[in-house]
C-alpha cells in the first residue's frame, strides 16, 4: 500500500473530525511520499483530541500543501521520496497505526544509514512550512514561571547558571507569599485573556490553591494512573517474547479508559496526560522529570500564553548498597538532587518557550521557592546582570512583563 | 523521529562537530598545557619488537553511556571530571573529534566499537555482532588463550558482545557483574531486581541470556571469590559501575588479560530525566577511570606496559535540538550526540598531545590491531596513525 492508492474508505476508523479532514484532503495526501505521510497522519488521527493550536497547525499545513504546484511538491518532498523504504514497511497498516509505522521506519532509517538524510529533509520541510504559515499575533506577551527547590532549607552552590546570562539575577528577593503572588498574577492574566488551554499550572507535587480558569496537571493527582500504568508494564514484560518495540506499541495503544483517565470531563487533557506517562521516559518514577516533560509537551503542543511549573522533591535514587541492605523500605525524598534537576528543568522550560512565536517579547521568571534568589528575563530587563533590590515576587513579575 | 520536532534552522552538523572539537582542544591545551599533535608527527613511540608486544596490555574503557561537553570539557562542566583533567589528560594523547556515524544505541554502538564496523543489529536483542570482534582477531591471529581477553559489561544486552560467528570459541569471556549479583542474591526485593536488570534505554525490558557469559560458579575458580564475599563486597559499593570496576581489578590481578574491555554505564541514568543523577554518574565514572588506571600502575603484570584508551560510545542530544530533550537521550543523531573524544595513555602513547584530526569510532579496532599485531581484516575503520 502506497499513498497514491489511498481511498476515503480507508479512513473509516478515524475519529469523526479527523476522518472528515482526511477525506476532504485526500487528493493532496495521495501525492505525498510514504516516508513522510504516516508522520502527518500520526498527527491527524488525533485531531479530535488535540489542543486548539495543534488543530490550527494541521489545518494550516493542509492549506499550504493544497496550495503547492506539482513542481513545488517535487521540490518539497523530493528528499523524502529519495529515501529508500522496505517492502515490509509498505505492507504495514500505516493509515490506522501510524505510530507503529514510525517506530519501524525510524529503525529502518537508522539501520540503513538514512537517518541523517531524513533529518535534513524534515528540517528543510519545517523551515518551508514555517515560512509559508500565516503569522498570528498572540494577545499578550508569553510568560513562563518556574518555581524550584521546594523543601530545600539551604543550598550554597550556584543556581540558575544557564538562565542568568539571559536576564537579571535577583539576590534579595522577598520570599513571603511568593507562590501566592505568582499564582495571583497568573490568575489575572487568565481572567483578562480567557483562552482555552491558554494558561497552565503544572505541579510536581500537589496543586496549591488556584483559579479554575487554569489548566492544571499534577504528579500527585495522577498517582493512581501511574500505578496502573506501572502494573500494566510489569504484566507486559512478563509475557514471553515481549520486546521493547512491542512494549512501546502496546503503550501507544492504551486509551484513557485503560488507566482510569476517562473519568475526567476533559478528554483532550486526559489524553495529554496519558501521553505524558506512556511516551515520557522517567515521568512515571520521578516527579522532577514529570514536571519538566509536562512543561515541554505543554509548550510544544498547547503553546500556552502562561505556564507556571512548580517542581517538587522526587524520590531518592537509592544506591546499590542500600538496596542490598534494605530493599523494601519506602523511598525517601531527595531535596537537593531535585533542586538540581529542577534548575535544569527551568532552563529547558525557557528554551522550549523560546521556540514559540513571539519569543523576542516573551518573559520568564525562575524562583528558588522560599528563598531570596530569582532570575527574571524580559525584553526590558538587562542580561547577565545582578540586582540586590529587595523586590517581592509580585514586583518581579511586573518587571519581567514590563 | 518526530517530524515536527526537527524543524528548525540549524548550522551544518560538520560545523557543530568542528566547534565541539575546537572547544575541547582549546580547553585541554589551556588547562593541561598540552601540545598540538600535528607538530609532533614523526617516529613512533611504540616499541615494535615482538617480545614487547607479547607483554603489551591494552585496557579499553567506554565512558558510558555518553556525556556531553557542557557537563565535561566545557568550562561549566570541568568540575565534574577532575580526575580526567588533572590526572589522566596530562599523560594522554587526546583526540578532540571522534565521530560515531552509526546507530546511537549503547549495545549496537559498543558492538561497532568492538568490530570496527558500524553494526546494524537490534540494539535491544541479545544477538552477537555480525562482524568479527577485536577479541576474535586478537585471540585467533595471536593464538592467545581464553584467559587473555575479557569484557566486563553492564547489562544483560551485552552478553553476546564477546564473539561473532567468525571465531566460535575464540572470543572474549563476558562478565556481567549485575547479572552475577542478581543470581547470587535471587529472591530479594523487587526494587533490587529493578536496579540489577536496569538497562536505562529500556528500563523495563531484559533480554534472555544466551552465550558464553561468565557463570556464578566461576567466581570461585577464576576470581577466587566466594559468593558470600562477592555479595559482602557489593554491599560496600554504590553503583553497578563500581561493581564492574571491582570485578575488572580482580581480573587484572588473577588473570592479567592482555585485552580487557570495560563498558561503563552509570551515566545512562540520564534517560530517567534526572539531571542530578546524570551528573553523579559522570563524576563517578571520572573517578573510576582514574581508579582503574592507578590499579594498572601497581599491578606487576600491567605496570609500565599498559595502554589505556578511554572514549564514550557516543554523546547525548544538544539542548538546542528541538527533536530531543537535551541531556536525557541520544535520539536525534545531531552533531552533539555523534561527536565525542578519546584519550590514549600509557605504553606507546605520546603524553600531553592534542590531536584535532577527525577519527571515527570504528578506527579503534584497526588501531588496536596495529598496536598488538593482529589483522582486523573485516574492519571498515582505519588505524589512527597518531597512535602508531
Amino acid at each position: 500500500m502506497v499513498p497514491r492508492d489511498l481511498s476515503a474508505e480507508q479512513f473509516a476508523g478515524y475519529p469523526p473530525q479527523a476522518r472528515k479532514l482526511a477525506v476532504a484532503n485526500l487528493a493532496v495526501l495521495q501525492k505525498l511520499p510514504l516516508s513522510f505521510l504516516p508522520g502527518f497522519l500520526h498527527e491527524l488521527i488525533d485531531y479530535d483530541y488535540k489542543f486548539p493550536v495543534e488543530r490550527a497547525a494541521i489545518e494550516n499545513e493542509l492549506t499550504t500543501l493544497n496550495s503547492l504546484s506539482p513542481a513545488q511538491i517535487d521540490a518539497w518532498f523530493g528528499p523524502f521520496a529519495a529515501l529508500s523504504l522496505s517492502p515490509k514497511l509498505e505492507q504495514l497498516d500505516w493509515i490506522n497505526q501510524p505510530a507503529e509505522f514510525l517506530e519501524q521506519e525510524s529503525a529502518h532509517l537508522w539501520t540503513t544509514g538514512q537517518q541523517d538524510a531524513f533529518r535534513a529533509a524534515a528540517t528543510a520541510y519545517g523551515s518551508r512550512l514555517r515560512a509559508a504559515a500565516p503569522v498570528t499575533p498572540i494577545p499578550i506577551r508569553r510568560l513562563g514561571i518556574a518555581v524550584i527547590g521546594r523543601g530545600v532549607e539551604s543550598y550554597d552552590a550556584p543556581l540558575f547558571r544557564n538562565l542568568r546570562k539571559h536576564g537579571t539575577w535577583f539576590t534579595q528577593v522577598k520570599s513571603e507569599n511568593g507562590l501566592e503572588l505568582l499564582l495571583r498574577g497568573v490568575e489575572a492574566r487568565a481572567l483578562a485573556h480567557p483562552l482555552p488551554y491558554g494558561h497552565w499550572y503544572v505541579d510536581g507535587g500537589q496543586l496549591a490553591d488556584h483559579n479554575q480558569l487554569l489548566t492544571c496537571v499534577s504528579y500527585s493527582a495522577l498517582e493512581p494512573v501511574r500505578s496502573a500504568l506501572l502494573a500494566f508494564m510489569q504484566r507486559q514484560i512478563q509475557r514471553p517474547g515481549m520486546g521493547p518495540e512491542e512494549l512501546r506499541s502496546n503503550l501507544a495503544r492504551l486509551s484513557p479508559g485503560d488507566l482510569g483517565l476517562d473519568k475526567t470531563e476533559d478528554d483532550v487533557l486526559g489524553r495529554f496526560q496519558l501521553k505524558l506517562l506512556t511516551e515520557g521516559s522517567g515521568t512515571q518514577i520521578f516527579s522532577t522529570t514529570f514536571a519538566q516533560w509536562t512543561a515541554r509537551e505543554a509548550l510544544r503542543r498547547a503553546q500556552p500564553l502562561t505556564l507556571v511549573v512548580r517542581f517538587a522533591p522526587r524520590q531518592r535514587q537509592r544506591p546499590m548498597n542500600e538496596l542490598l541492605s534494605n530493599g523494601g523500605a519506602n523511598p525517601e525524598l531527595d531535596f537537593v538532587g531535585s533542586l538540581i534537576d529542577a534548575d535544569m528543568g527551568a532552563y529547558y522550560q525557557w528554551i522550549n518557550q523560546e521556540r514559540l512565536p513571539g519569543a523576542e517579547q516573551s518573559s520568564f521568571l525562575a524562583w528558588f521557592e522560599g528563598h531570596n534568589q530569582a532570575v527574571a528575563i524580559g525584553p526590558t530587563l538587562p542580561r547577565g546582570t545582578e540586582s540586590n533590590s529587595p523586590f517581592d515576587l509580585g514586583k518581579l513579575l511586573s518587571l519581567a512583563l514590563s | 523521529m518526530d517530524r515536527n520536532r526537527s524543524f528548525r534552522d540549524v548550522v551544518s552538523a560538520r560545523e557543530v562537530a568542528n566547534r565541539l572539537s575546537c572547544s575541547r582542544r582549546d580547553f585541554v591545551r589551556t588547562a593541561a598545557g598540552l601540545t598540538l599533535g600535528s607538530a609532533l608527527m614523526g617516529a613512533s613511540p611504540f616499541v615494535r619488537a615482538e617480545a614487547a608486544r607479547r607483554k603489551r596490555k591494552v585496557i579499553v574503557i567506554t565512558f558510558g553511556g555518553g556525556a556531553r561537553d557542557q557537563e565535561t570539557f566545557a568550562p561549566e562542566g570541568q568540575e565534574n571530571i577532575p580526575h580526567l583533567l588533572q590526572e589522566l589528560i596530562p599523560q594522554s594523547s587526546f583526540f578532540t573529534q571522534v565521530t560515531n556515524r552509526g546507530i546511537l544505541g549503547h549495545y549496537v554502538a559498543t558492538a561497532s566499537l568492538a568490530t570496527g564496523v558500524y553494526e546494524t543489529l537490534n540494539n535491544f536483542s541479545a544477538v552477537p555482532p555480525d562482524h568479527p570482534t577485536v577479541f576474535e582477531y586478537f585471540r585467533k591471529d595471536l593464538r592467545r588463550p581464553a584467559s587473555d581477553a575479557w569484557v566486563v559489561a553492564p547489562s544483560n544486552g551485552f552478553n553476546r558482545i564477546g564473539e561473532s560467528s567468525y571465531g566460535r570459541g575464540m572470543g572474549a569471556t563476558v562478565v556481567l557483574p549485575k547479572r552475577l549479583l542478581s543470581v547470587a542474591t535471587s529472591g530479594t526485593t523487587t526494587d533490587y531486581e529493578h536496579l540489577l536488570h536496569d538497562n536505562y534505554e529500556t528500563p523495563l525490558y531484559t533480554p534472555q541470556l544466551e552465550g558464553s557469559e561468565f557463570e556464578l560458579q566461576q567466581l570461585e575458580t577464576i576470581l577466587q571469590l566466594s559468593v558470600d564475599d562477592f555479595i559482602k563486597h557489593a554491599r560496600t559499593l554504590s553503583s553497578p559501575d563500581e561493581l564492574s570496576v571491582y570485578i575488572a581489578k580482580r581480573l587484572m590481578r588473577l588473570q592479567a588479560p592482555s585485552l580487557l574491555w570495560i563498558t561503563m554505564h552509570d551515566i545512562d541514568i540520564a534517560h530517567s530525566g534526572a539531571y542530578s543523577l546524570y551528573i553523579e554518574g559522570i563524576r563517578r565514572t571520572d573517578r573510576l577511570c582514574a581508579e582503574l588506571w592507578n590499579a594498572a600502575q601497581v599491578e606487576p603484570e600491567y605496570a609500565g606496559n599498559t595502554t589505556l584508551m578511554i572514549l564514550p560510545d557516543f554523546g547525548r542530544d544538544a539542548d538546542e535540538d528541538s527533536g530531543g530533550n537535551g541531556f536525557q537521550h541520544h535520539r536525534t543523531g545531531d552533531a552533539a550526540s555523534r561527536t565525542t573524544w578519546m584519550m590514549a595513555l600509557g605504553a606507546g602513547t605520546r603524553a600531553g598531545v592534542v590531536y584535532d584530526q577527525p577519527v571515527q569510532s570504528i578506527d579503534i579496532v584497526p588501531s588496536l590491531g596495529a598496536m598488538l599485531g593482529f589483522s582486523p581484516a573485516q574492519s571498515q575503520g582505519k588505524a589512527i596513525r597518531e597512535l602508531l
